[in-house]
């Protein structure tokens, strides 16, 4: 890198552009988010998060990303972040539009999709996700909207990417209900399941990343973000959360990414 | 074949106390216009059946026309919760309401199972979630060439599927385009069709991603502007994202929402239809 070269660590650049522009806490979700997408990959998107960063990524590094949505818009190209996965613009950008069987069953079931991006109201230490109900099933505390398109993009993609905001509500020791399968109970438990994808590769939230461990397949914390210790992040985990030996920190959002990101959201 | 009629009239013929109705449209071509006659003349105990039970089931909900529901995401798109649904599901007001509740993909291949003349319908999926110990259409079932173990989910065949379209031809053939979700799935898995319609055209012109339900499958063709909205119908209106987002204000309590049916559907005629 050249800027390495010139005597000044990769630490110290961050720290430049961390003093350079101010950004908030989500931001950072979203941009480290739009960078794990490489350009050409198919990926499957959720509404919200998941998809202002694929939206992002497409916009920056990965012009060449594919991005499906559950609608069945294949190759959507929206100018505007849409509000639902069924916005016409997604319909009339697109490559393709073929029906909600055929996208479930030959595309996505198909193992035609690289990446699925999914958010939830509560994941657990294995990276399952509950998007179902808080409390019990047939007396629930809140009744959430239900698993939609997840548990199958969970299942059959090559490989998923989870975006939520963490606190002690969300990252919790055992999830009310398993909505969509992460890794189980542990190694070995996707491939028992039949489950043809490997599973979460990485979670993606506003104070850092977590990736599983590579034996136990639990999640550990590989990266904080500027400005948060790992502390915060412990305080915000609902289990006794590990740590990396090469913890490291989240290269902050460049100008480029932080412009491209708030022209998305006033634009749509 | 089918006939051109009122929408009145067809929601009397077709859809009774106690059936199983399907009303399908995944975020396009929701028949907003066929659901709310369907309140109107206080139809009850219903099983309504839809992928995506969002603002016109919370209205349906609300005004105490099922009592079971069968789907797989029950939210207002981009916006939150629906406070109808949650309200019967938490509370069981105005009735209790019984859930089947599937994923996306799953409740679409009992669809297409149903569609198929076929008693059940595989795919991979449910394997390790929770979803399968609370569904009893949900089941597993082995592949007899592999052994694999798959999951197996029951057809769905309801007693009339419901839609909107953008245009019948003269002979009363329906197209759609845009997003057409499980609309055709519906539809051949029903026993009856009622499908709303934008207008009659001497040509259908069909847009991206056109199908063609041809008159022999559909009873009734009800033509109906704007009844989708505030849903939208690609080439004719755009969805009334502000109103998905008031819907939050006006459900969220019992007596507001009781108001807005009132003044909206009850004591509208004909269905009042919002400029956007």
């Amino acid at each position: 890198m050249r800027s390495v070269e010139m005597g000044r660590s990769v630490g110290e650049l961050a720290e430049e552009a961390d003093r350079a522009v101010a950004y908030t806490a989500d931001e950072m979700m979203s941009v480290a988010a739009s960078r794990v997408l490489t350009d050409g990959a198919v990926c499957f998107v959720g509404i919200g998060l998941p998809s202002t960063a694929a939206n992002l990524a497409k916009r920056t590094h990965a012009p060449g990303l594919v991005l499906i949505y559950e609608s069945g818009t294949i190759g959507a190209k929206p100018v505007h972040l849409p509000l639902s996965i069924g916005d016409g613009e997604l319909a009339e950008t697109a490559d393709a539009v073929v029906s909600v069987p055929e996208i479930f069953n030959y595309w996505l079931q198909g193992g035609r999709i690289d990446i699925g991006f999914l958010s939830a109201a509560q994941i657990d230490r294995f990276a399952n996700l509950n998007s179902t109900v808080i409390g019990s099933y047939d007396e629930p505390k809140v009744r959430l909207p239900g698993a939609g398109g997840a548990p199958e993009i969970a299942a059959s993609c090559r490989e998923t990417v989870i975006v939520m905001r963490q606190s002690r509500r969300s990252f919790v020791p055992e999830v009310d209900f398993v909505t969509s399968v992460g890794h189980g109970s542990g190694a070995g438990d996707r491939d028992r399941l039949g489950l043809t994808g490997r599973g979460p590769s990485l979670v993606i939230t506003d104070l850092g990343l977590l990736a599983p461990h590579p034996g136990t397949l639990e999640l550990e914390l590989t990266h904080v973000h500027p400005g948060v210790e790992v502390e915060d992040v412990r305080v915000a985990t609902g289990w006794d959360l590990k740590v990396a030996e090469d913890l490291s920190r989240t290269v902050p959002p460049s100008a480029d990414e932080l412009a491209v990101l708030r022209q998305l959201r006033t634009a749509g | 074949m089918a006939e051109l009629m009122s929408l009145e009239d067809a929601i009397e013929r077709y859809v009774s106390d106690g059936d199983c109705v399907a009303l399908e449209g995944f975020t396009h071509l929701i028949p907003f216009a066929a659901g709310q006659e369907i309140i109107r003349q206080g139809r009850r105990d219903l099983t309504l059946v839809r992928l995506t039970p969002d603002v016109l089931f919370d209205q349906m909900i609300g005004a105490g026309c099922a009592s079971k529901l069968v789907f797989s995401w029950g939210g207002n798109p981009g916006v939150g919760s629906l406070h109808r649904f949650r309200d019967a599901i938490e509370n069981g007001w105005p009735v209790p309401l019984e859930i089947d509740e599937h994923s996306h993909a799953g409740l679409t291949n009992r669809y297409v199972a149903g569609a198929s003349g076929l008693p059940f319908a595989v795919l991979r999926g449910y394997a390790g979630t929770s979803l399968a110990q609370h569904s009893g259409t949900i089941s597993t079932v082995t592949c007899p060439f592999t052994g694999e173990q798959l999951a197996a989910v029951r057809a769905v065949n309801p007693d009339v599927a419901v839609i909107h379209a953008q245009q019948a031809d003269r002979d009363n053939n329906v197209g759609l385009w845009g997003i057409t979700g499980v609309q055709k799935e519906a539809v051949l898995a029903a026993r009856h069709a009622v499908v709303t319609v934008e207008e009659v055209v001497d040509e259908l012109t069909l847009g991206v991603g056109g199908i063609v339900l041809p008159s022999w499958v559909v009873d009734a063709v009800c033509v109906v502007p704007k009844g989708a909205a505030p849903s939208y119908a690609l080439g004719y209106y755009d969805r009334d994202n502000a109103f998905y987002e008031e819907w939050d204000g006006i459900s969220r309590e019992r007596e507001g929402f009781a108001a807005y049916l009132d003044e909206n559907v009850y004591r509208a005629p004909v269905r009042a239809v919002r400029e956007t």
